[in-house]
């Protein structure tokens, strides 16, 4: 590794204009003649529109134009769409309800957009969208997931009869339940993984500008993926052709998943934009974020666990009812299915594991991928059972584990998945001498005396990244290819520019992708432009989530470094008259190996710019450009050890020690891979002790801001250990397995595991507020 | 409407506004200086938090008319010549930034902050006075760590000046 190459701990070559006030988000956008955009949303969580007034908003002051869904339907513009069929388990396709961008005929949760106001600036557009007057019927609402699948509950869309989207299933239902059956231990739980708002720190904005010279669509817009927006949007919200569509996600402040969707605001202001003949642009406030962002997580699932008489671990069963909102989100459907029941065998050796899932419509704001997707719900779900066994058969949480850990490899799971590498053990036994879990029993002691409940839990995560083959996805019901695009452009000074379909909203690829080219060529990064976010500057990409930038991302760059090289070193081998076998490059050089004849890097560059002395044949410039498509997942995996400590009096839970032993493959730079990690880990540590998205029997939602709905704050969290036992990603040519959701996804169940070991009390649901604590406490007392 | 006069990162500067207009969206439509952020709408995310009169402020918590005739100064306003403050130099070496949105607000607030503390700072004071201000994206690890180390150094350096 070079100082600046794979494995330097490279400070950030992005941060100069964050930090300096110089990033340019969405909001920051300015252009001639633009207007501002409020939207009228719905007070109620289901009713029907019975008429829209925009006389008297049209009228106030600044107002250029009120247009409703009628409209919007009347020029084309498409549904929303959910681009993952799943089918049931009887065939049938997933029963999808229509979601216009603009409520025409029935609202389904509080929140949901039913039309657009365009003023001079916002306030006059927030007073006139005050200003228009709906007359709503308002119907019986359901907000929970399990009532909205009992007898005579409202019915949210007539696509789907009893609210049920789809009922589905993976694995071998017959041989899980003859496995229980012929157990010598089951352990039984019920659980529930709470309901989480994603809160990226920058609300969603989009500016829509039309050009009506060139009949051409400009729409910047908070996305981690605006190559697949530009795609949807043209191929099924009508809004343009893609060659009349360009899409620019510019610095964008936060995804977590909440921003690769395509929502009813980007497409309304384009729209809005030709109907009014003015850019529009349209920024969130955070009201709106926690109103409309799709919320994460909402599952309720029970699961039975067999062992055997040497605690070895028969099988799975695992029954899921997940909430999907109001409408279907984009990946709405692959989250609690392929990214979640895949998951079910965790690190263990499972013979037989069944899974059913069944999603349903509520009237709440519509539920997709959040920070890890599924894989939080399967981790949660297997490690509370895990340290639940445990108890239950008077073992060490640890014991149980190694003795149930894959230990061979590859190891094809009964839920599709195929695990390449790992070493399950190693992160272990680096977790519990990180935490000194021998010294665990000494430091309960003293707890005890100063009359404090101390526990200490683990959890050992698994999860499935670098999303993901695309012909696997494709079979499995995707919509889209799961591949990667880059393009290296070498300029004809020697400096270079990467073309990523990747987006960063803070994961560093500015420094990261440029450590790769360095790596390569042994340039500076400063020499090193990665270019990204914009459908105009590059041409095609999948975008940033799940793990995926480094795993598929990079890769398609190495792939076209590959090319880019192999051309360099034709040209150096034609100028120094040598064999093209015997070129290396070293130290910005391209060199005759074992002599001491070279090229500077920049020389190639120009040579083959200028063209005058190429080898015969050889197209001038130097340039080249790969598409990636993994051939597997990868597979991150480690185990989070949590160290609590219980005030017994008020419930309060203080962490003392927090642990993540993660194995991430190859890393390219270890300061942004535990920057990813202590993000995630104040994540899940968010979900579990403080989080929870809470809606009202009327489907009013009461956590609609930061004083109600309790986000981490930096004296909530503790300073974490974290440290890393690697086993290369053996499937794509850097090694590396992805690290952004693994604290996400590890943590939570560490910390309840943690919580209920200090109180004795096995018995408590995520967020564990102090009330709660306090409650479960005194229950056990 | 309200005729505005202050200073900002040095500057005079004036402009007309709605009476009702915030500080922070003064600075951010009038002024153009778009590194001050909003996250919230309840003086709860402190990406708007600048300095008026050398204190740190949430410039969403204030009319801009309140604040005419004050000295403000935005991130824009932090560094010197082209040279990080030591304070943004800290965040960018220890990595106490991912998204950078709610970053101009946490490097106002920090340098605030170790101007009343100097290099007594310590860590449970850093995160307590944290509170103002939510990052989702660090885990507020690196932001606590940049904070001591800036602390640290500007701090040691004042009181070799002393």
């Amino acid at each position: 590794m070079g100082v600046e190459g794979i494995g330097a701990r490279v400070a950030r070559k992005e941060d100069k204009r964050f930090l300096t006030g110089k990033g340019r988000y969405t909001d920051d956008m300015v252009v001639p003649g633009m207007k501002y955009a409020a939207f009228v949303r719905s007070p109620h969580a289901h009713a029907t529109i019975r008429s829209i007034d925009v006389a008297s908003a049209k009228a106030m002051p600044g107002v250029i134009d009120v247009l409703d869904g009628k409209q919007l339907l009347a020029d084309g513009i498409g549904n929303l769409i959910c681009g993952w069929m799943i089918h049931s388990k009887d065939g049938s396709p997933m029963r999808m309800g229509a979601w216009r961008p603009l409520a025409d005929k029935t609202v389904r949760y509080v929140g949901d957009a039913v039309a657009i106001v365009v003023a001079d600036s916002v306030a006059e557009a927030r007073d006139a969208a005050e200003a228009v007057v709906i007359d709503y019927e308002t119907l019986p609402v359901v907000t929970d997931l399990v009532e909205a699948l009992g007898e005579g509950q409202p019915q949210i869309h007539p696509e789907a009869p009893g609210n049920l989207i789809f009922d589905w299933e993976i694995g071998d239902a017959g041989a899980t339940d003859q496995a229980i059956a012929a157990a010598a231990h089951v352990t039984e739980l019920k659980i529930v993984n709470n309901r989480l708002s994603p809160n990226a720190m920058e609300p969603r904005a989009t500016l829509g500008i039309y050009d009506a010279g060139d009949d051409h669509f400009t729409c910047y817009t908070t996305s981690q993926n605006p190559h697949l927006a530009r795609l949807v949007m043209s191929a099924f919200y009508n809004v343009a052709p893609e060659n009349k569509l360009r899409v620019i996600a510019p610095d964008v402040g936060g995804g977590f998943g909440s921003k690769i969707f395509i929502y009813p605001e980007e497409i309304v202001c384009l729209w809005a934009s030709k109907r009014t003949g003015v850019p529009v642009k349209w920024t969130a406030d955070r009201t709106e974020a926690f109103l409309t962002d799709a919320h994460g997580r909402d599952h309720v699932s029970t699961v039975k666990m067999a062992f055997d008489s040497s605690n070895r671990i028969t099988a799975l069963k695992v029954d899921t009812i997940a909430n999907l909102g109001a409408y279907m989100s984009l990946f709405s459907s692959c989250v609690p299915t392929y990214l979640y029941a895949t998951l079910l065998s965790g690190q263990y050796a499972i013979p037989a594991i069944h899974a059913n899932v069944r999603t349903v419509y509520t009237n709440t704001a519509p539920v997709d991928a959040y920070r890890g997707a599924g894989r939080p719900e399967a981790t949660y779900l297997l490690e509370r059972t895990m340290e639940t066994a445990a108890r239950e058969l008077g073992l060490s949480p640890a014991e149980l584990r190694r003795i149930n850990f894959i230990r061979s490899f590859p190891h094809q799971t009964p839920v599709i998945m195929n695990y390449d590498a790992g070493d399950y053990e190693a992160s272990l036994t680096a977790a519990m001498k990180t935490v000194d879990w021998d010294g665990f029993a000494a430091r309960k002691a003293e707890a005890e005396g100063r009359g404090m409940k101390r526990g200490i839990g683990m959890s050992c995560y698994i999860e499935a990244c670098g999303l993901a083959p695309s012909a696997a996805v494709g079979s499995l019901g995707a919509g889209v290819g799961l591949w990667e695009s880059a393009e290296v452009r070498v300029n004809a000074v020697g400096t270079i520019e990467v073309m990523t379909g990747s987006h960063s909203h803070g994961q560093g690829h500015e420094t990261t992708f440029a450590q790769v080219v360095a790596e390569r060529f042994g340039v500076p990064i400063d020499s090193v432009n990665i270019v990204h976010g914009d459908t105009d500057k590059v041409q095609m990409g999948m975008g940033t989530y799940g793990s995926r930038s480094g795993a598929v991302g990079m890769s398609a760059v190495f792939k076209a470094l590959d090319k880019v090289e192999a051309k360099a070193k034709k040209i150096a081998a034609h100028l120094m008259e040598a064999d093209e076998s015997d070129i290396v490059i070293e130290n910005g050089a391209l060199k005759v190996a074992g002599t001491d004849r070279e090229v500077p890097w920049s020389q190639v560059a120009l040579a083959s710019y200028t063209a005058h002395n190429l080898p015969p044949g050889m197209e001038p410039g130097l340039k080249e450009g790969a598409f990636y498509d993994p051939s597997n997942f990868t597979f991150p995996a480690g185990c989070y050890i949590c160290e609590v400590e219980v005030d017994p009096e008020t419930g309060q839970t203080k962490i003392v020690q927090f642990v993540a032993a993660d194995d991430f493959g190859n890393i390219i730079n270890p300061l942004i891979v535990e920057g990813q990690v202590h993000g995630g880990l104040a994540q899940g540590i968010g979900q579990a002790l403080l989080e929870g998205v809470h809606y009202d029997k009327s489907g009013q939602l009461l956590t609609a801001s930061y004083m109600d709905y309790a986000m981490p704050r930096a004296d909530d969290l503790p300073s974490f250990k974290v440290t890393t036992s690697n086993t290369p990603c053996p499937s794509n040519p850097l090694g590396v397995k992805g690290c952004g959701e693994a604290g996400a996804i590890g943590s939570p169940p560490a910390l309840i595991n943690a919580i209920t070991d200090a109180i004795g009390n096995n018995e408590l649901t995520m967020p564990a507020t102090p009330q709660k604590v306090w409650a479960a406490a005194r229950a056990i007392s | 409407m309200a005729k505005i006069t202050m200073t900002v990162n040095g500057r005079q500067v004036s402009g007309t506004c709605d009476d009702r207009t915030l500080l922070v969206h003064f600075i951010r439509e009038n002024l153009g200086l778009t590194g001050t952020h909003v996250g919230c709408d309840t003086t709860q995310c402190g990406a708007c938090v600048v300095h008026i009169d050398g204190q740190s402020v949430k410039s969403c918590s204030i009319l801009a008319a309140q604040a005419a005739g004050s000295s403000v100064t935005t991130i824009e306003g932090l560094a010197s010549n082209g040279e990080l403050h030591p304070v943004q130099a800290a965040f960018k070496t220890h990595h106490g930034l991912q998204c950078g949105f709610c970053t101009p607000g946490m490097v106002m607030a920090a340098v605030d902050m170790i101007r009343r503390h100097g290099s007594s700072l310590d860590e449970a004071t850093v995160r307590t006075e944290l509170e103002g201000n939510i990052c989702r994206c660090t885990g507020y690890h690196n932001i606590v760590q940049a904070i001591l180390a800036a602390a640290a150094e500007t701090g040691g350096v004042r009181q070799a000046a002393e």
